[in-house]
């Protein structure tokens, strides 16, 4: 969706039957748990700044709103999966800030025990399934996720997350098959930023109005959401995911959002690809944040007092997790062997003959 | 005469000196026109080179993997980026059963002149799924080339190679790599290819052949200056340079030479490039070895993460230099 279609006035969803029950400290939730999402990262850049962890960082900011406005919608056995851009998804299933700035830092309180990083963030008992490092290869993931369920006789859904360009990946367009052939409730979760990498989605996909149009060809059902209203992402995606859950019908829900900073740390100069009027308009005039802030104040929700608190305790949360990170233990060389397969962390015949590895 | 130039910088010279000589010869990946490519190695070409040589495409590995195999089938050279290696298993099916098997099943009547480049390392924190190093995978099936150049001189060399070559071939850069420097001969003094299948002596030695191939070369160099620093024992350094075709002479040269090897391999030890050069070793040099042939590989396991260990999982100077002084 381009910056003019968003330019455009757009329905209020505060209405609709998800959103007009929503009691005061659950908005105020919602809010709470995208600022955590931001100061979290912003905090977690400030520290791979300072060199103390590896590998790369994708940022989420922007974007919040998509996840938890989605994963707010979790019941029982809703399940979740996405790419490398996993931060904000870990976060709002209600993972730690600990678990995850500790597995960024590398170490051995991380959440992966420092083995997968800040692209592999996992919490398969709140149905996340985590952070996954292959473009679109986390497509079909979701898909098997989706027939588990339906397998295992559970009424649920798998929302399932990709960028604007793993769209383009042929593992997308095989799951979309299946799941359209075999009635599988899973959601597919278009977050369109607008560019892969340094590539315009213009520039990677060609398409008629929109990406998830695609759907139409393998006859799902689809729609498109204003990914910085966080009311439109509830309303939206919650028809979905009813209808995925009771009827068992897949579709593709294309969140149109926007990343402020580069693709990762290493891409900082996002504006090479973009002009700087367009990163403004985004931060002025469509930020999830602000918006639902505004909103929030006007409806006499909270004070803007309040909302800065709820930032500065999100802020201080963020802090602590970094010294909590930075306190935790590295893992050893010895770590470097477990977790590779079930029988070497069990005690068992073979774990103890170690036929499994190949070490001199 | 040389210049100093990175290793990316030379990669960059022999792709745009190929690009000058060969008007079939196109650029291909994700991110290698516009953006300048995601490590630089294509940084200006699109400038100079336009559209038409330079081309972005979108992350659809099999998709514009496969593209350049048929076209390369029709007589276009294509140059495809992998931006990680680690993303060949999107392309895998293109990878070995269209380019390794073409040529073959046809009977010799269809040849694929392409190149597949980019990164293929470990060592930079990025986990599991971006850390494979598959050059020994790729060697496995006939059909195919693979070679890992260590150095820029060589960089450079060989990718000019690979681009004149009929069949397809891969190369295995390492990131890690790309900002170090060497001499790399002056272009005013003829052109400068290394051919495919060419080991090359890095540094010589009488006691114990280090025999490595990509970043390895850097760290058996290292742990030679350190085992005749510190220990009086002189190792020659053999660089493959390429694995397939791979250099069986220069390999059996070495080892009748010093009588002692061991083998340091970036890839997993299971299958790995050192697996099979240990087998040659045995089969062809087994009379001349004073002890067993050693190796020190990437402990078998998934790549870790974890910034703290990383490098220990990786061969390093320190366990290369352990690993000789245990065969005292
Ligand atoms: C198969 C594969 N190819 C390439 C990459 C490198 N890469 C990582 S993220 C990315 C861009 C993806 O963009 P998009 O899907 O739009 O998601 P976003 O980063 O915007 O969230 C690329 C090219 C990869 N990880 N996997």
């Amino acid at each position: 969706m381009s910056t003019a279609q968003l330019d455009t006035p757009r329905l209020d969803f505060a209405g609709s039957p998800i959103n007009r029950d929503l009691t005061p400290d659950q908005k105020i939730d919602l809010f709470r748990q995208m600022v955590r999402i931001r100061r979290f990262e912003q905090t977690a850049l400030k520290y791979y700044n300072a060199g103390k962890m590896g590998g790369f960082l994708h940022l989420y900011i922007g974007q919040e709103a998509v996840a938890v406005g989605t994963i707010s919608l979790k019941l029982e056995n809703d399940h979740f999966i996405t790419a490398y851009r996993d931060h904000g998804h870990a976060l709002s299933v209600g993972m730690g800030m600990n678990e995850c700035m500790a597995e960024m830092y590398g170490k051995q309180t991380g959440c992966s025990k420092g083995k997968g990083g800040s692209m592999h963030f996992f919490a398969p008992d709140k149905g996340y399934w985590g952070g996954h490092g292959i473009v679109g290869g986390q497509t079909p993931l979701g898909l098997g996720l989706a027939y588990g369920l339906k397998y295992l006789e559970k009424e649920g859904c798998c929302l399932c997350y990709l960028g604007d360009g793993a769209v383009n990946q042929g593992a997308f367009h095989e799951s979309l098959n299946i799941a359209a052939l075999f009635n599988l409730p899973v959601i597919y979760v278009i977050e369109n930023n607008g560019y892969s990498m340094g590539t315009s989605q213009k520039r990677s996909s060609s398409y008629r109005g929109c990406l998830a149009q695609r759907a139409e060809g393998y006859d799902m059902e689809w729609d498109v959401i204003d990914g910085s209203d966080i009311y439109e992402v509830r309303a939206k995606t919650h028809i979905a995911m009813e209808r995925a859950r009771k009827e068992q019908k897949p579709a593709i829900l294309e969140i149109s959002t926007y990343r402020y900073y580069g693709h990762s740390v290493a891409d900082a100069n996002a504006k090479k690809y973009r002009t700087p009027e367009e990163i403004e308009n985004y931060k002025q005039n469509h930020d999830p944040i602000t918006l639902f802030r505004r909103r929030l104040v006007a409806e006499g929700i909270f004070t803007e007092e309040q909302a800065d608190q709820i930032s500065k305790e999100a802020a201080d949360e963020a802090a602590a997790s970094a010294k909590f990170a930075e306190e935790s233990p590295a893992p050893t060389v010895a770590d470097i062997m477990t977790d590779v397969y079930w029988e070497s962390d069990n005690n068992t015949e073979a774990s103890k003959t170690g036929w499994h590895f190949f070490n001199d | 005469m040389s210049r100093t130039l990175t290793y990316r910088e030379a990669l960059r010279e022999g792709l745009d000196e190929e690009l000058a000589r060969d008007p079939n010869v196109v650029l291909m990946g994700e991110e290698v026109a516009q953006y300048n490519g995601a490590y630089k190695v294509t940084e200006g070409l699109w400038k100079k080179w336009g559209d038409k040589r330079i081309v972005d495409t979108p992350i659809s590995e099999a998709g514009f993997i496969g593209m350049g195999i048929g076209a390369s089938m029709l007589g276009v050279r294509p140059v495809m980026e992998l931006m990680f290696w680690s993303f060949h298993s999107v392309a895998f099916d293109q990878l070995v059963n269209n380019a390794a098997c073409v040529r073959y099943m046809s009977g010799g009547l269809i040849n694929c002149p392409i190149v597949m480049r980019g990164p293929a390392n470990g060592g930079t924190n990025v986990g599991a799924t971006h850390s494979h190093i598959p050059e020994g995978l790729f060697a496995a099936f006939p059909g195919l080339k693979v070679c890992a150049p260590a150095t820029p001189a060589d960089a450079k060399g060989l990718i000019k190679a690979a681009i004149r070559d009929n069949d397809p071939v891969y190369v295995m850069e390492n990131t890690l790599l790309y900002g170090t420097t060497g001499e790399v001969p002056d272009p005013a003094e003829g052109d400068h290819v290394v051919p495919l299948g060419k080991a090359d002596v890095k540094r010589e030695g009488t006691d114990i052949s280090l025999i490595a191939h990509g970043r390895s070369v850097i760290h058996a160099l290292a742990a030679a200056e350190t085992l005749q620093a510190e220990h009086g024992i002189s190792a020659e350094v053999l660089d493959l340079r390429s694995i397939r075709p791979l250099d069986v002479d220069a390999i059996l040269a070495t080892v009748r030479k010093t009588n002692r090897v061991v083998l340091v391999d970036e890839s997993k030890p299971f299958g790995g490039v050192s697996a099979m050069v240990a087998t040659l070793i045995q089969e062809h040099a087994f009379d001349y070895l004073d002890a067993p042939v050693k190796r020190v590989c990437t402990i078998d396991a998934p790549a870790i993460y974890s910034p703290h260990i990383e490098n220990q999982q990786l061969p390093n100077p320190g366990r290369i230099v352990e690993k000789v002084l245990s065969m005292r």
